[in-house]
């Protein structure tokens, strides 16, 4: 198995790959650090709703106003985590390169786990890298806002920040496994990415808006509220249950056609 | 180790009611360059993926290094494989694409650097592999094929992209393999290659095998053409009635006559037309090439 995650991770860290997702999550993580302390700033204040969480001014002060910023990316974490996975599995189709891998590594069910542990290795060093950036930023900018910080190094903070990063690793994994799938059902990027995008971040949407009822049951809504520990319409327990009856099923699917499918291009 | 690297009987594979491979036996002994020829369209590579686990008969038995074809993992680290052109990741260099497949192998990197040397890449090693020209590609393909030090390669269309020097280094390397004592299935296109390195020969048509053996044995089976020209071009009618009357068509072509005579008749000829008055400028028999016998026995 080591080897495989060794293969994966291979390909993964070309600058291509890791200087881009890096690059793209810093530049959203400055600006969203930037903009909250410059509202913050400005005194209009600023009213963020995370998930039962309301932000008024003095929020930032408060034990969690250190990793504040931290909470808003987890949807951008988790598309691009998405984006990351779906691309690392079809890729192996549209470039053909799966038949090699085949060949060296036969076992088809310890190459999706390898694959996949691989891409789970990497998700958590990249929300490693955003937890500590926005929170590195957060520091760094408090001093110009004035914000009293001593609340952001108590036990609480500590406790309330291990679990937003715990969430949102787990949610994150969730998203990526929903783009894995898509990457190896339909055996293109292209496809697998916009289809997925499309879903999660416009029909979702769409439908939750249309019947309030369906916005329960999306696959989209049950990982933001495991993300954000919970939301005011979808408890963190529901979202968690929920989440994992999708990625059971999906994932059940998915390893079936991996294992039976001929590859044959 | 077994006596046949690669053994197939009936081996099927539809896609609904198409069959691409049909009942196709066939026996490659160990140790020897196996030429494995046929049309476009003929199953080549379909048999080639069955045999590498990559899609899954239909119908039939195989072994490979003397294990069952269905349980590839048995056999595919002393497999080496190229298969319909080389497949590798763009953004890589061609020493991190061969790393990944030593990772998964389980190869020492050394092997690496040692066959980009091999096949030419040793100063290109470290280029993107989108960067690299066809022939590039196709070597840092073989080269992958030999990462395991296989007992048995597999190569689909090896010379495929390279020039006449390459074609020639690419021989020579499988030449020197099968001295070493790896056996060796090639599919080519090239059929002059495969008939100057292939001992044995499986020739496929629409999925059907058509021969399987030695290649002498094919060849061999073969009539060989008796050219005589006259040194007279006046005398080609009387060349004709001659070796017709000894039993044997002759036709004129190019303004030589052929008929199908064996070599060792052709001093026999020779003496009866020279008693007849005729004199040659030239007698040789020709053994029909592989791409003539391939193209006779396909129908293309």
């Amino acid at each position: 198995m080591l080897n495989v995650i060794k293969a994966e991770l291979r390909k993964m860290k070309r600058p291509s790959v890791l200087y881009m997702n890096l690059g793209l999550l810093s530049l959203i993580s400055t600006l969203f650090t930037s903009l909250v302390f410059l509202r913050h700033n400005s005194g209009t204040g600023h009213h963020q709703k995370i998930g039962t969480l309301s932000h008024g001014n003095d929020t930032l002060s408060k034990f969690d106003g250190g990793y504040f910023t931290f909470g808003l990316m987890s949807l951008f974490v988790g598309l691009i985590i998405l984006t990351l996975f779906a691309s690392q599995s079809s890729n192996e189709y549209s470039y053909g390169t799966l038949r090699n891998l085949l060949v060296r590594q036969p076992l088809r069910l310890k190459l999706l786990v390898g694959k996949f542990l691989a891409m789970t290795i990497f998700a958590v060093l990249i929300i490693t890298f955003v937890a500590a950036l926005n929170v590195g930023l957060s520091f760094a900018e408090s001093p110009y806002s004035h914000i009293n910080t001593s609340l952001w190094v108590s036990h609480q903070a500590i406790r309330g920040f291990s679990a937003m990063y715990t969430n949102m690793i787990i949610a994150t994994i969730g998203y990526g496994i929903y783009g894995m799938a898509l990457g190896i059902m339909l055996k293109s990027p292209m496809s697998a990415i916009s289809i997925s995008l499309l879903w999660f971040m416009v029909l979702e949407n769409i439908l939750g808006g249309v019947l309030s009822s369906a916005s329960k049951w999306l696959p989209g809504n049950a990982l933001a509220a495991v993300a954000n520990g919970g939301a005011a319409t979808f408890s963190y327990h529901r979202g968690l249950l929920l989440s994992a009856g999708f990625i059971l099923v999906i994932g059940a699917l998915t390893t079936t056609l991996f294992l039976r499918r001929d590859v044959a291009n | 180790m077994p006596d046949l690297a690669i053994s197939v009987e009936d081996l099927t594979k539809n896609y609904g009611d198409h069959a691409s491979v049909s009942h196709a036996s066939f026996d490659v002994p160990h140790g020897s360059v196996c030429g494995f020829v046929g049309p476009n369209g003929a199953g080549k590579t379909t048999t080639i993926r069955m045999l590498l686990g990559l899609i899954s008969p239909s119908a039939g038995t195989g072994t490979v290094l003397g294990e069952d074809i269905r349980s590839p993992h048995k056999y595919l680290s002393r497999v080496g494989a190229m298969i319909e052109g080389p497949a590798f990741y763009p953004m890589l260099s061609g020493r991190e694409n061969l790393k990944v497949l030593a990772d998964l192998g389980r190869f020492p990197y050394s092997r690496v650097d040692e066959y980009l040397a091999k096949v030419g890449l040793g100063d290109r090693g470290s280029s993107k592999f989108k960067t690299y020209s066809l022939g590039m590609k196709q070597r840092l393909g073989i080269a992958a094929a030999l990462l395991p030090n296989p007992q048995l390669l597999i190569l689909d269309e090896p010379t495929n992209g390279l020039d006449p020097n390459g074609i020639q280094e690419i021989r020579e390397l499988i030449l020197d393999l099968a001295h070493a004592g790896t056996s060796v299935f090639v599919s080519s296109h090239i059929l002059a290659e495969l008939e100057m390195i292939s001992e044995y020969l499986v020739m496929l048509r629409k999925g059907k095998v058509l021969f399987s053996g030695r290649t002498q044995e094919l060849l061999g089976n073969q009539n060989s053409v008796t050219s005589i020209k006259p040194e007279y071009s006046v005398d080609l009618n009387r060349v004709i009635e001659v070796v017709n009357q000894m039993g044997y068509e002759a036709t004129v072509v190019d303004g030589v006559v052929q008929a199908p005579v064996e070599s060792y008749f052709g001093a026999t000829i020779n003496r009866t037309l020279f008693e007849a008055g005729i004199t040659l400028s030239s007698i040789s028999t020709q053994q029909p090439t592989l791409e003539e016998t391939f193209f006779e026995m396909t129908g293309e």
